[in-house]
């Protein structure tokens, strides 16, 4: 829908680490026996990837799947077309006990950019980012709320908070990456 | 007097001259140096008054352990008071003043205290506690509380930034002397990953002031050496000016990093605080010099021997001109050979050991330094600087005394390793009889969730003296952690140093032995606190057995600086008078921080916008610019009311009231929680949630419900929506959706693991208004998409359609008693869709409204609030909600609790309306008087105010209030008691005040 607007509107920041809402992202929550191939297939139908490992995320061509707890995936896809992907997936799992549910809309994303992009993240969220490996998703806290971030490049890593907390997600980001900060171990 | 000396001082660099002020004077220094070293190279020997009797102090450390020597430090939003100027580095414009003194630092009112010592024994405090109760009030409270008391609060709000930082390794390494250089060598050469960290500006520690040699070359070559290879190695981190302030549990340490305190213009966080995880911890910390216990130790002028050598080798000052050394072990003849070499005069060593035949004594006997044997010094003379000392013999009462003069004293009582770090999370101690210290028990150390040990220590901290027993203990610290941590350590060995050869030291407590009560009067033991001898004994006397009751009652070791000289000769004192060995007494606990870290530290980044996350709504931004009033709604902001033009909170509270009424409300509901539950077990689980039936709800409906927990009381209450046969949308409280999420996967995953049931928190998908009113109808026709009608969406049905081209989810439920809509649409859309209600609802008069509107208009009609009418003692029977709680359910939580007797007592106050008989507000929480007076004297109640408001509706005060056997006593007044002593009459009266047939919701 043309008037739906993500929750800064693709606010950024320049500092050591550059921070940027990226703007709308199609997700959907799906929660089942992530074990059953018949949920397996419908995931890779629907988002065109195998089912990520444990802790893993799975990405290909803007889509993708990412492991969020033993029985929890989180499948994104573009905004757009996230409602007919939960209906094609609800179709595909039938009387298969599964909930899919369209959470577009109620995450922000941002992306960091720089060389040390990993210390930014190291400053707010209790993770071994010197180790933290390309291909795994982490769902932590970012200082006093929920996150998950992944690497999404060498340089870069894209990090999902709730809605209603991005303005303190942002805040939080463009003050640890303020010039000056640089910690220098990674 | 204390001066610079030409061609010393290893730290300085003499191209770099300072400036700064001290006490408003303009004072020069070196880059390099500390803030006491360039206080000492200008002859600033007093700095700062005691705690207690104000007494004149100075320097008596160069080091952390520094007990005086703190000041203020900065200005305005800079300052910070008890900073320690030994660990405080000179920097150009750095402001600093003293402080505890008043008028002035050198004519100082409170030193009255020192003449009225006498007055003030050790356990004054508490022994006032209990007698005379008045005087604390008249006396002690205002006289001696404003004498108390180190440094100045700051007034302004501190304009530096800090920050966290986590950090994971597997072996952290805390100490940056050769201890510590060689242990993350050792560790390092294995290939484990290893964070170095030091306190100071400087790496190499006591080596290179005291002379050691390492592989055959100075202690200095070594150690740049050894800290090239270090920075060269991929796998080793090393951070200066990083003190490693605790270790806790399960291999968690906190570095507390002090980045732009040396240069405070950089554009840098302040302080950096690590969260560090390690596999493996190694204190190489060292060790701290002690005090000796002898009248008049506290004249400024009277500093430790390893501080004088410190001052003289790190920094070219020399404390005094004429030093007298007075020790019991051979270390402090290093200082007397250090001063003599220098030029500087050293008119005796006094050393209370009987014979003193050493490789070291021999040294300074050869350079012409009279060793005075079996001595001690009866009393040091002088007031604000030290003049002199009286010496006379170790073994006797302080009798036939002999004058010595002097302007320095350095003192050595020995050397307690820093056991501080392997203490704080349960590693034991060893009372070692030859060095009359306490060191580590490597059998014992802190243990981790596998039962081994996770703290090692390396070098001196591990009681290891001499060079070359320090490395070798370090190299195998730094080869164990590495092994511990999974590693394979190198074969090769620790490096070759000299040895020194020390003949034992002397455990030496009081000088001298049987010193006089007058002498014992005016030994220091704990410098800070103003703590002595003759305090410790007092309370032995008294009958203090434990060191941990006796630290409180003398309050020896409580100063900032945590008792780091005093503990040790504290407890041997306490020891000598309860006639028990030392190791009987045992220690006082140490707890971090090692050293006082700032609050900033602590907190991070949360302060100012982000102090604490703030939740916002879609709508957030549009409430800020119509001028809402926000209140805090569990972490949300929520408009209170919108006041226009100069309209009053109250006013415009009023106005949106009548609106909604009358025209149309807008209300953003975004907050209110939003949880799906579906599976083939859906229904039987909101059957065990829910005190009513769920699983009989049809598709397409709606249905109030009430959840308790184990214990039956009430804790959140909704509309239940039935999307499917699967498929439950829960709405909770705005304040309880993640409680009650958690809550529902917490029986799910703990409980009822086997049931078919999945659930997702979708509160933040959808944006949420509601719309309110008797044009409400009329305003989302006029949008259109979906049929609205009374026929076609009946009252606590739902329906999902478009209106006004948004995907809506429509429930005609009623939170107000109006005709009422709650329309909920993607968040992404959530301000356009407010923004389009606005715009069309003009012209039927629509208005937003904010919390305290839909407060009133819910108590109106007599509707609870959870948190209002609820706080956790209330249960849905209080409330007359029977009607919500089944009766057919074989179970549901909270069932078998709301059966106990005190639950189902008819005495329990029960909900009902309250009118002031005159039309006033009752307060919020007023009580009702019940007649006579309970067992405490108070008089006895037979109700409270819940939820108390001035209904616009109404035009007159309504409340609602809980009330013994309420439910029976309509029509009857009962007085509530106001907060001036008076009552006001309130009548009893139904608790739905607002259309109590429900027409209006209902067209």
């Amino acid at each position: 829908m043309s008037n739906a607007v993500s929750a800064l509107q693709g606010v950024s920041s320049a500092g050591y680490v550059d921070v940027r809402e990226i703007g709308l992202q199609g997700m959907i929550t799906l929660r089942g026996d992530l074990s059953m191939a018949k949920i397996a297939k419908a995931v890779k139908a629907a988002v065109g990837v195998d089912m990520p490992a444990r802790r893993g995320i799975n990405l290909k061509g803007g889509k993708g799947a990412a492991w969020m707890s033993p029985d929890e995936l989180l499948l994104m896809v573009a905004y757009e077309d996230a409602a007919a992907t939960v209906a094609k997936l609800q179709k595909a799992l039938g009387t298969t006990h599964s909930l899919v549910v369209n959470v577009s809309d109620a995450r922000a994303v941002f992306t960091l950019t720089g060389a040390r992009v990993r210390e930014v993240v190291a400053k707010l969220s209790p993770v071994d980012m010197g180790t933290f490996p390309a291909g795994e998703i982490r769902r932590t806290r970012l200082a006093q709320v929920p996150a998950a971030f992944w690497m999404s490049g060498d340089n870069e890593i894209t990090l999902m908070v709730f809605r209603s907390v991005a303005q303190y997600a942002f805040d939080l980001l463009k003050t640890a990456a303020a010039k000056g900060g640089e910690v220098d171990v990674f | 007097m204390s001066a610079r000396i030409q061609n010393m001082g290893r730290f300085l660099n003499k191209n770099a001259p300072v400036t700064f002020t001290f006490n408003g004077q303009s004072l020069g220094g070196y880059r390099g140096d500390t803030l006491a070293s360039a206080l000492l190279a200008n002859d600033r020997m007093l700095l700062g008054r005691s705690f207690k009797y104000h007494r004149p102090r100075g320097l008596v450390a160069s080091g952390a352990e520094e007990p005086n020597a703190l000041v203020n430090m900065g200005q305005g939003a800079g300052f910070e008071p008890n900073q320690r100027s030994t660990t405080t580095e000179l920097f150009d414009g750095l402001t600093a003043t003293s402080q505890n003194h008043w008028p002035s630092l050198n004519f100082d009112v409170g030193v009255v205290n020192n003449y009225a010592a006498r007055f003030l024994p050790a356990g004054f405090y508490y022994k006032t506690f209990m007698f005379p109760r008045v005087a604390w009030k008249h006396l002690f409270e205002p006289v001696v509380r404003h004498s108390a008391g180190l440094g100045k609060p700051p007034k302004e709000r501190d304009a530096d930034r800090y920050e966290h930082f986590y950090f994971f390794t597997d072996v952290l390494v805390v100490g940056g002397g050769i201890a510590g250089l060689q242990a993350a060598l050792a560790a390092a050469s294995s290939g484990a990953k290893v964070l170095l960290i030091e306190q100071t500006a400087h790496w190499g520690g006591r080596a290179p002031v005291d002379g050691a040699e390492i592989g055959g070359k100075p202690a200095e070559d070594w150690v740049a050496e050894t800290l090239v290879t270090l920075q060269g190695m991929e796998n080793v981190t090393i951070r200066n000016r990083t003190m490693g302030a605790g270790v806790y549990d399960h291999g968690y340490a906190l570095g507390y990093e002090r980045i732009t305190d040396h240069a405070p213009d950089t554009d840098a966080p302040r302080h950096r605080l690590w969260r560090i995880r390690a596999k493996q911890i190694i204190t190489a910390t060292g060790a701290i010099e002690r005090s000796l216990s002898f009248a008049g130790n506290d004249i400024p002028g009277v500093m430790l021997a390893s501080a004088v050598r410190d001052y003289l080798v790190n920094w070219g000052v020399a404390v005094g001109q004429r030093t007298v050394v007075v020790t019991n072990n051979d270390d402090a003849y290093r200082t007397a050979i250090a001063l003599k070499q220098a030029g500087l005069e050293v008119p005796a060593i006094i050393d209370a050991r009987p014979l003193v035949d050493g490789n070291l004594p021999n040294q300074a006997r050869a350079l012409g330094i009279e060793v005075r044997e079996g001595r001690a010094i009866a009393k040091v003379k002088g007031g604000k600087r030290v003049t002199g000392v009286d010496i006379c013999l170790q073994d006797g009462d302080g009798g036939a005394r002999e004058e010595i003069k002097c302007d320095c004293v350095a003192m050595s009582g020995g050397w307690s390793p820093v056991v501080h770090l392997w203490s704080h999370c349960g590693g034991k101690l060893n009372w070692v009889e030859d060095q009359a210290h306490f060191a580590p028990d490597p059998n014992r150390p802190p243990t981790g969730a596998d039962g081994q040990g996770f703290v090692l220590t390396a070098g001196i901290a591990s009681g290891a003296m001499d060079t070359p027993e320090v490395l070798k203990d370090a190299h195998a610290a730094g080869k164990s952690a590495a092994k511990a941590a999974g590693y394979t350590p190198k074969r090769a060995g620790p490096p070759k140093a000299r040895p020194t050869d020390e003949a034992l030291m002397a455990p030496v407590w009081i000088m001298p032995a049987k010193a006089t009560p007058d002498l014992k009067a005016k030994m220091w033991l704990d410098f800070q606190n103003d703590v002595k001898v003759s305090d410790v004994q007092l309370a032995a006397r008294e009958g203090y057995e434990s060191v941990e009751h006796t630290k409180r009652y003398t309050t020896l070791g409580m100063a900032t600086d945590q008792g780091k000289l005093s503990n040790i000769n504290g407890l041997a004192v306490l020891s000598d008078a309860l006639g028990q060995p030392i190791p009987q007494t045992g220690t006082t606990t140490f707890r971090p921080p090692y050293t006082p870290i700032s609050m900033g530290a602590i907190a991070g980044e949360a302060r100012g916008d982000i102090f604490q996350p703030l939740r916002r709504t879609p709508m957030h931004d549009w409430h800020v610019e119509q001028g809402a009033y926000m209140e805090p709604v569990g972490q949300w902001r929520r408009p209170y009311c919108y006041p226009r033009g100069g309209e009053t909170h109250a006013q415009a509270v009023a106005r949106e009231v009548n609106n909604t009424r009358n025209n149309i409300g807008l209300l953003d509901a975004s907050t209110l929680g939003k949880i799906i539950v579906k599976g083939p077990d859906a229904g039987r689980f909101l059957d065990m949630l829910y005190t009513n039936m769920m699983s009989s709800l049809k598709p397409g409906r709606c249905r109030y419900g009430l959840m308790c927990n184990e214990n039956g009381f009430l804790m959140d209450d909704g509309v239940v929506a039935r999307i499917d046969g699967d498929t439950f949308l829960c709405h909770t409280t705005s304040g309880g959706a993640e409680h009650i999420h958690a809550w529902m996967e917490e029986w799910l995953q703990t409980e009822w693991w086997d049931w078919k049931v999945y659930v997702a928190n979708v509160t933040e998908q959808f944006a949420q208004v509601a719309v309110v009113g008797p044009n409400a109808r009329k305003l989302l026709e006029k949008l259109g998409g979906m049929d609205v009608s009374k026929e076609a969406l009946t009252f606590m049905g739902w329906a999902d359609g478009t209106i006004g081209g948004f995907d809506a989810r429509v429930c005609r439920i009623s939170f107000s008693g109006e005709l009422s809509y709650e329309i909920a649409v993607p968040a992404s859309q959530g301000r356009a869709f407010w923004d389009a209600l606005h715009a069309a609802g003009a012209e039927f008069g629509a208005m937003a409204y904010g919390t305290e509107a839909l407060h009133i208009m819910r108590a109106e009609k007599g509707f609870i609030m959870i948190g209002d009418e609820t706080d956790g003692t209330v249960i849905p029977q209080d409330l007359g909600l029977h009607w919500a709680i089944s009766k057919k359910k074989e179970d549901f939580l909270g069932k078998r609790a709301q059966q106990r007797s005190h639950m189902t007592d008819p005495n329990r106050w029960k909900l009902v309306g309250l009118e002031t008989l005159d039309g006033s507000v009752l307060p919020d929480g007023a009580y009702a008087l019940a007649e006579g007076e309970n067992a405490n004297g108070q008089r006895n109640m037979q109700g409270r105010v819940t939820s108390t408001y001035h209904s616009p509706t109404l035009e007159r005060g309504i409340a609602l209030g809980l009330v013994l056997h309420g439910p029976d006593r309509m029509g009857e007044v009962i007085e509530f008691g106001l907060i001036d002593g008076t009552t006001v009459p309130a009548k009893i009266v139904d608790p739905v005040f607002y259309d109590k047939e429900g027409e209006k919701q209902n067209v």
